[in-house]
C-alpha cells in the first residue's frame, strides 16, 4: 500500500515539478492585467494607439518606453538574486554610466582632461566596460571575500553616484550631440529605440541563461553555494559573472536614460531604481531566497510598476502618493507568493480530495 | 509550563555562553570587538588630523565637538533601532521615510488641524512603532524577506506623507519651538540641546535592552542562528515583530528630533537617510551577517560620519560628493576588516 501511495504520488510530484514556471508568471500577469482593465476602464481610449508621422504613440508604448531602464537594470538583477544576491548599486552604476559617456561626448570633464571629442563607439564603450567593472568589482567583494551582497554592493551604491558627481562636477551637464540622442529619443519600425535595446538585452540575457548551462548553474548556486561548488561548479565565477552583467545592464540603462534627456545628472539619475528592479524581480516570481528565477516574469513585474505608476497619474494627486498604492500592490502580490497562501490554497485543495483517499489507508 | 521551560532552556543558553566565552578569553574574546574598537580608534585619529589639519580655525573647539551630536542625534536614534534590527539578520530600509512622516505629521497636526501639540508627538510616535510592528508582521507571519517588507514600509510611509500634504509646512508652535530651542549651555559658546539628550537616553536603552534583558539576548541569539534559537524555544515571533516595531519607534522618535531641528515638516526630508544609518551601523562594528553589533559600535559609525561631514565643511573648498565617496571607502575598509576578523575567528576555532 505504500508503494500504491508513492506512485500516487509521484506523477502529481512531476506535474508540479513542470508546473511552477507557468503558476508562477501567472500571478503577476494577472496582476498586470488588471491594471491595464482598470485604465481601459477609467480611460476608454487608453488602448488606443495612433501613428503619427510613422511612430506609433499612446499610453501602451509610452508604458514600455518608461519602463525600460528598470527592466534593462531589473533583467541583470534577476541573475543576482537567483544567486541570492542583491545588487543596491545598479542605481548609482547607472548615474556613472551617464555622467561618464555624456562628459567624455562633451569632452570637457573636469576629471577626465579629454579635450578631443572621442569617437561615439568608445564613449558607450568605455561607460559599459566601467559601470561592468564596477559590477566584477561587487561580484569579486561577494564571491571571493564573501561579504554579504548587500553591503558589499553598498560600497559603490555610496561611493557610485560621489564619482558620477566628480565626473561631472555636481553640475547637470548636457549634450546636443545627435547620435547620442538616438539611444534614448529614437525611432525604429515604428517603435521608440530603448525598446529594442530592452529586448536586446534580455534576449541576450535569456539566451546565455536558458540556453546554455550557465543559468542552471546560477540557480544550482543560489539553492547552495557549497553544494554547487561540491558537484564541481564554480560558484565564485558564476558570481562574478552575474554581478558583471548586472553592472553592464546598469551601464544600457544609463545610457539610455542619459539620451533621453540629454543631460547626465549624477544626483538624480536612477535614484531609488535598485529598489524597483529588485521589486520588479520579485513581483516576477522570482525568491529572494535564490533559485530558481523567470526572466520573462521580472519583465512583467517592471511594467506592473510602471502601469500602476502610470495609471495613478490618471488621477489628479501627487505623483508621490503613488507610492501607498504601490505599496498595498507589493503586499497583495507577496501574500498571494506566500508560503502561508500558498499552503492555504493547498489544505483547501487537500481537504476536498483527502475524506476518500483517507479512508482508503485505514482501510 | 511553557514559561518554566523557557527559563530553563535560557539560563541553560546563558551559562554555556558564559563557559564558551571563559574559554575564549584566552585568545579570541577581543576579536569580535575589533571592529568596534577600530571605529573609536578611527574616530579619534580622525578627530586628532583635523585638529591638526583645521586646529587655527577652532576644529578642536568644544563647540565642534558637541555639534558632531547636536548635528546628528536624529541619525543616531534611528542608528539605535538599526543596529537591533541588523544584529537579528535583518535590515529596515524604513527609517527615513517612517522619520519623515513623522514630520510631517506633526508639522500638519499642529498647523493645519491645531491639535494639541504634546498629543501629536505621542501619536507621531505611536504611528512609527505601528508601521514597524506591521512590517515585523509582514516578515513573521508571511515569511516576506525583510529587504521586501521595509521596502513596503518605505512606500507606505512616503507616500501617507505626500497624501497628507505635498508641500513643506513650517512648524509655528510655541511649545514645540520652545522643545526645539531649549537647551544647556556649555562653555565656548556651545550647547546640549533636547535632542542629544533623547538620543543619550535612547543610547542607554539600547545597551541595556542588548546587554541586560532576555529580549536583547534572543535577538542576539535569533541573529546568531535563527534555527537553533527556535529549537531552544526562544519566542522567535514575538522577537522579530518585537525588533521592527522598536526600530519603528525609532525611526519616528528621529523623526520627531529632526523636526525639533528643522522646524518643517516634510514628504521629501531625510531622503536615503536609510543608507547614511545602515552605513554608519556597519562602520560601527555591526555585522550585517547578524548575531554581533553593540549600539555603543554604532554611536562612534554615527560619530565618524559626521566627522567625515566636519572635515568637508572645515575644508571649504572640497564639495559634499566627497562624503559620499568617503563613506564608500570607510565601508570597504570596515567590512573587509570584519571579513578577516570572521576567517580569522573561524581558523582558530578549527585548529582548537
Amino acid at each position: 500500500m505504500s508503494i500504491d501511495a508513492k506512485d500516487a504520488k509521484n506523477p502529481k510530484d512531476t506535474k508540479r515539478g513542470i508546473k511552477p514556471a507557468s503558476s508562477k508568471i501567472f500571478s503577476p500577469l494577472l496582476a498586470l492585467f488588471a491594471i491595464l482593465l482598470f485604465n481601459i476602464f477609467l480611460n476608454p481610449g487608453f488602448l488606443s494607439i495612433t501613428i503619427v508621422n510613422g511612430h506609433l504613440y499612446g499610453q501602451l508604448i509610452d508604458i514600455l518606453n518608461r519602463a525600460v531602464p528598470v527592466m534593462i537594470l531589473a533583467t541583470g538583477m534577476t541573475l543576482v538574486i537567483a544567486t541570492a544576491g542583491t545588487d543596491l548599486s545598479c542605481g548609482a552604476l547607472l548615474a556613472l554610466s551617464g555622467a561618464l559617456a555624456v562628459s567624455l561626448i562633451r569632452g570637457d570633464s573636469t576629471v577626465l582632461n579629454a579635450d578631443t571629442a572621442m569617437p561615439f563607439a568608445a564613449v558607450i564603450l568605455i561607460s559599459l566596460v566601467v559601470t561592468s567593472l564596477c559590477g566584477l568589482w561587487n561580484g569579486f567583494l561577494v564571491a571571493k571575500l564573501g561579504i554579504q551582497p548587500i553591503v558589499a554592493t553598498l560600497i559603490f551604491m555610496t561611493a557610485g553616484r560621489g564619482i558620477a558627481q566628480l565626473i561631472t562636477g555636481a553640475r547637470n551637464l548636457t549634450t546636443s550631440y545627435e547620435p547620442f540622442s538616438v539611444i534614448g529619443q529614437g525611432w525604429f519600425l515604428g517603435l521608440p529605440v530603448p525598446l529594442f535595446i530592452a529586448a536586446g538585452v534580455f534576449l541576450a540575457v535569456w539566451y546565455f541563461a536558458r540556453r546554455t548551462a550557465f543559468g542552471l548553474f546560477v540557480e544550482a548556486v543560489g539553492v547552495n553555494a557549497s553544494a554547487a561548488r561540491y558537484s564541481g561548479i564554480n560558484s565564485s565565477l558564476v558570481i562574478m559573472v552575474v554581478y558583471t552583467i548586472s553592472g553592464f545592464c546598469a551601464g544600457v540603462a544609463g545610457l539610455i536614460y542619459a539620451s533621453n534627456i540629454m543631460c547626465a545628472d549624477a544626483t538624480n539619475a536612477g535614484l531609488n531604481y535598485e529598489l524597483d528592479a529588485i521589486l520588479a524581480v520579485v513581483l516576477g516570481g522570482t525568491s529572494m531566497m535564490g533559485g530558481r528565477f523567470y526572466l520573462g516574469g521580472t519583465v512583467i513585474g517592471a511594467l506592473i510598476i510602471m502601469a500602476l505608476t502610470k495609471s495613478i497619474y490618471a488621477f489628479d494627486v501627487a505623483p508621490e502618493s503613488a507610492l501607498v498604492v504601490k505599496a498595498f500592490v507589493v503586499v497583495f502580490v507577496v501574500m498571494i507568493q506566500s508560503p502561508l497562501y500558498r499552503s492555504l490554497r493547498e489544505s483547501l485543495r487537500s481537504r476536498k480530495r483527502k475524506p476518500g483517499s483517507v479512508r482508503e489507508s485505514v482501510g | 509550563m511553557n514559561n518554566s521551560m523557557n527559563n530553563s532552556v535560557n539560563s541553560g543558553m546563558t551559562d554555556g555562553a558564559d563557559k564558551i566565552a571563559e574559554r575564549k578569553r584566552g585568545f579570541s574574546i577581543d576579536l569580535k570587538y575589533i571592529p568596534a574598537i577600530a571605529a573609536i580608534l578611527l574616530f579619534f585619529v580622525a578627530y586628532g588630523i583635523g585638529g591638526l589639519l583645521y586646529g587655527d580655525r577652532g576644529f578642536l573647539r568644544l563647540r565642534t565637538f558637541t555639534s558632531i551630536f547636536t548635528d546628528n542625534a536624529y541619525l543616531g536614534v534611528s542608528a539605535v533601532g538599526m543596529t537591533l534590527v541588523i544584529v537579528s539578520g535583518g535590515i529596515d530600509l524604513s527609517v527615513g521615510s517612517v522619520a519623515a512622516l513623522s514630520t510631517m505629521l506633526i508639522a500638519y497636526c499642529t498647523e493645519e488641524l491645531g491639535m494639541n501639540s504634546s498629543l501629536i508627538l505621542c501619536a507621531a510616535l505611536a504611528v512609527g512603532s505601528f508601521l514597524g510592528f506591521l512590517m515585523g508582521v509582514l516578515i513573521e507571519k508571511l515569511s516576506v524577506p525583510p529587504f521586501i517588507s521595509t521596502l513596503i514600509g518605505m512606500f507606505l510611509a512616503r507616500g501617507l506623507c505626500f497624501i497628507i500634504s505635498i508641500q513643506s509646512i513650517t512648524i509655528n508652535d510655541t511649545f514645540l519651538r520652545a522643545l526645539g530651542k531649549w537647551k544647556i549651555k556649555l562653555p565656548q559658546n556651545s550647547y546640549i540641546n533636547l535632542s542629544v539628550i533623547l538620543f543619550a537616553v535612547m543610547l542607554v536603552v539600547g545597551v541595556v535592552v542588548m546587554r541586560y534583558t532576555r529580549f536583547g539576548r534572543g535577538v542576539y541569539a535569533f541573529g546568531g542562528n535563527r534555527q537553533s534559537a527556535k529549537l531552544m524555544g526562544l519566542p522567535t515571533a514575538r522577537i522579530q515583530i518585537g525588533i521592527y516595531t522598536f526600530s519603528g519607534f525609532c525611526s519616528a522618535l528621529s523623526g520627531v528630533l529632526f523636526a525639533f531641528y528643522t522646524f518643517s515638516g516634510y514628504g521629501r526630508h531625510l531622503y536615503g537617510m536609510e543608507m547614511d544609518v545602515i552605513s554608519s551601523v556597519v562602520i560601527g562594528g555591526t555585522l550585517l551577517s547578524g548575531g554581533v553589533g553593540y549600539p555603543l559600535g554604532s554611536l562612534f559609525g554615527i560619530m565618524i560620519y559626521s566627522i567625515i561631514l566636519k572635515f568637508i565643511s572645515f575644508n571649504g573648498t572640497l564639495s559634499s560628493w566627497w562624503t559620499k565617496i568617503a563613506v564608500g571607502v570607510l565601508l570597504l575598509f570596515f567590512i573587509v576588516m570584519q571579513r578577516f576578523i570572521v576567517y580569522v575567528a573561524g581558523r582558530k576555532r578549527g585548529r582548537t
